[in-house]
């Protein structure tokens, strides 16, 4: 997913670096005047730079990052930015964007900040063009028209940046989430439990029989206790996946015991048909563990009991 | 990336060429999990599906984008007698042969789009996709 | 490949070592079909944990080696179908009814003997096989280690439907 879009992007860059290319006079003009820029950017570094970060600060961005955190970060940026203007490719600062984003993102930084940062200094720099051609108007006309689509690019590929950064880790996430809402659990040898809670659909079905199966594998387990207590409503569909599931861990020499289905739910099943023959439900999860240690062949006895094996009844 | 495979049927040695290849070039794609057994499981059958009806065939497979969906496109050709009647042959259960009938109708389960068409004659083609989740 | 088969004492071990072709698998039916009969063995392993398809076709094999075998006085015991193999065998609709199933080597073991031992206790082999594969399949539960099978098959005298709960790798 992240190369696709990524390709995109690379895409429709390099479509606007076309769009430069006929708006100006020419490629030699065009690229006079940008080494006119890159040469006066350079020259007023710090100025510019304490500059932009003083605008930072007044319009309250990335108030969760120290002022010292902000001038460093501004450093790179200004330098990144300076170098995509000069060498007209943005790769490195698609890499540092990325970088930037994935150290940012963690402490709360919002995507309105990181774009506001970025048009603050296209509009930093913008006025600093101003001053210096405001005696000739054409020349700072053909300025502009080699400045700003380059400017425009280059925040175009920080914010695209930031949010595909911060997708990933929305991916991440939800993938962890997954994870953790199911718990392949062993609570004796040979013996998981997997309690499932909230909506199952398709995708989340197949999931929690892969992870179960590997489970099964991992743990050697020979009996599972699947509590369903923790979802509302079960079709046809969620259904069969139980059912497949059950299937699927007796080919690997396990048995599954399906605790907590409510009488609603029973019911339903019984209503629209699903073959619930191959599946062993007991009552609640207490009953499904104790079902699943007779099965494994333990045999609970209270410990003032055990003194005496002759004594139960 | 090698973007599409095309796999001679002839043997069925070449069965498990075809869903080894089938298996890489899915996980190229992006697939992973039990999805890569799923999509190697319904090229054997389609595969055997050309040994057992045609004798030869081809099954080719490659990147299949449709919009924004992303997967893996496996077409099965071949230029045997055909199948009379296909509905009947997509029925599971169903078997001319003295197999379970589980093929064809079994690939259709494990994969997100199956399409067949059949000339008599003049050989069957079944095209089936799977889309990433 | 040809399939190389172990004998170790009442059973035979059969691990296969890589991909099987239709015909490996022809060729594997035909040599544990014969030395059943030559060793007299009592139950047959078959180790399928380095495949990483079970097919149809391969599935369909699988189980007329079982029942021939069973014919011919074995049990057979499948081991070793992979996580993922297992997922996409139950979704193509396969699930090897009447053939058993363990984790691994050990626990195929393990199912072949406390299945001897049960079958000791009841010592008729037919009318045990009739119980188990008249009854319908009610649950998924699993053989028993071989310690805990003696006291549930006495308590199976008790209560005959446990027999047919417990029958389910056998069954169908």
């Amino acid at each position: 997913m992240k190369r696709q879009s990524q390709k995109q992007t690379d895409e429709a860059t390099s479509m606007h670096h076309l769009g430069v290319r006929t708006a100006t006079t020419g490629d030699e003009a065009n690229e006079a005047l940008l080494r006119q820029l890159v040469a006066h950017l350079r020259q007023n570094r710090t100025q510019l730079r304490e500059e932009w970060a003083s605008h930072i600060t007044e319009a309250e961005l990335l108030t969760s990052m120290s002022k010292e955190e902000i001038f460093t970060e501004a450093t790179s940026v200004y330098d990144n930015y300076v170098a995509v203007l000069e060498t007209g490719s943005v790769e490195a600062l698609q890499a540092y964007a990325r970088n930037l984003s994935e150290r940012i993102i963690p402490r709360g930084v919002e995507t309105h900040e990181v774009v506001g940062i970025v048009l603050l200094l296209r509009d930093t720099l913008a006025r600093s063009l101003f001053k210096k051609y405001q005696g000739d108007f054409n020349l700072l006309n053909r300025v502009l028209d080699a400045y700003e689509p380059a400017a425009n690019r280059i925040a175009n590929t920080v914010a695209v940046s930031f949010v595909q950064e911060r997708e990933r880790i929305i991916r991440q996430q939800q993938e962890a989430i997954r994870e953790l809402s199911t718990p392949v659990l062993q609570v004796r040898e040979r013996l998981l439990i997997l309690p499932i809670i909230g909506v199952i659909d398709t995708q989340r079905a197949r999931q929690l029989t892969e992870q179960l199966l590997r489970g099964i594998r991992d743990n050697r387990a020979k009996v599972v206790v699947v509590d369903i207590t923790g979802v509302p409503t079960i079709d046809s569909k969620v259904a069969n996946h139980l059912v497949q599931t059950v299937e699927a861990s007796r080919l690997m020499g396990a048995s599954v015991i399906i605790t907590g289905l409510s009488s609603e739910i029973a019911q339903t099943l019984v209503t629209i048909g699903v073959d619930l023959s191959k599946v062993n439900a007991v009552g609640d999860l207490q009953g499904g563990i104790e079902e699943a240690e007779r099965l494994l062949g333990y045999e609970v006895i209270r410990a003032s009991q055990s003194m005496n094996p002759e004594g139960q009844a | 990336m090698a973007n599409e495979s095309r796999i001679p049927i002839r043997t069925t040695a070449d069965i498990v060429t075809a869903r080894q290849k089938g298996r890489i070039l899915a996980m190229e794609l992006g697939f992973d999990g039990s999805d890569l057994t799923v999509i190697a499981t319904a090229i054997s059958e389609v595969a055997r599906n050309i040994i057992d009806h045609a004798k030869s065939g081809e099954v080719i497979i490659t990147r299949g984008n449709q919009g924004g969906k992303r997967g893996i496109c496996v077409v099965a050709h071949d230029s045997g007698p055909g199948i009379a009647d296909v509905e009947q042959a997509m029925q599971y259960g169903y078997s001319t042969r003295n197999g379970l009938g589980i093929g064809l109708p079994g690939a259709k389960l494990l994969m997100d789009e199956f399409n067949i068409s059949s000339v008599a004659g003049q050989g069957t083609t079944i095209t089936m996709r799977k889309w990433r989740h | 490949m040809r399939v190389p088969i172990l004998k170790q004492g009442d059973y035979l071990i059969a691990s296969v070592q890589s991909v099987l072709s239709d015909d490996d698998l022809q060729l594997l039916r035909d040599d544990l079909a014969d030395r059943v009969g030559r060793f007299r063995s009592r139950g047959v392993i078959i180790d399928v944990t380095v495949l990483d398809v079970i097919d149809s076709f391969a599935t369909r094999t699988l189980r007329a080696i079982a029942h021939m075998l069973k014919l011919r006085g074995a049990h057979t015991v499948i081991v070793g179908i992979q996580p993922d193999v297992a997922f996409a065998m139950v979704q193509l609709g396969l699930t090897l009814a009447g053939v058993g199933t363990a984790l691994d080597l050990e626990e195929g073991l393990e199912y072949l003997g406390g299945r001897a031992h049960r079958l000791h206790e009841h010592r008729s082999f037919g009318s045990r096989e009739e119980d188990r594969l008249g009854h319908p399949l009610r649950t998924g539960r699993h053989s028993h280690e071989h310690h805990s099978s003696r006291p549930r098959d006495e308590d199976e005298n008790d209560h005959p439907g446990h027999a047919s709960q417990r029958s389910l790798e056998y069954g169908q």
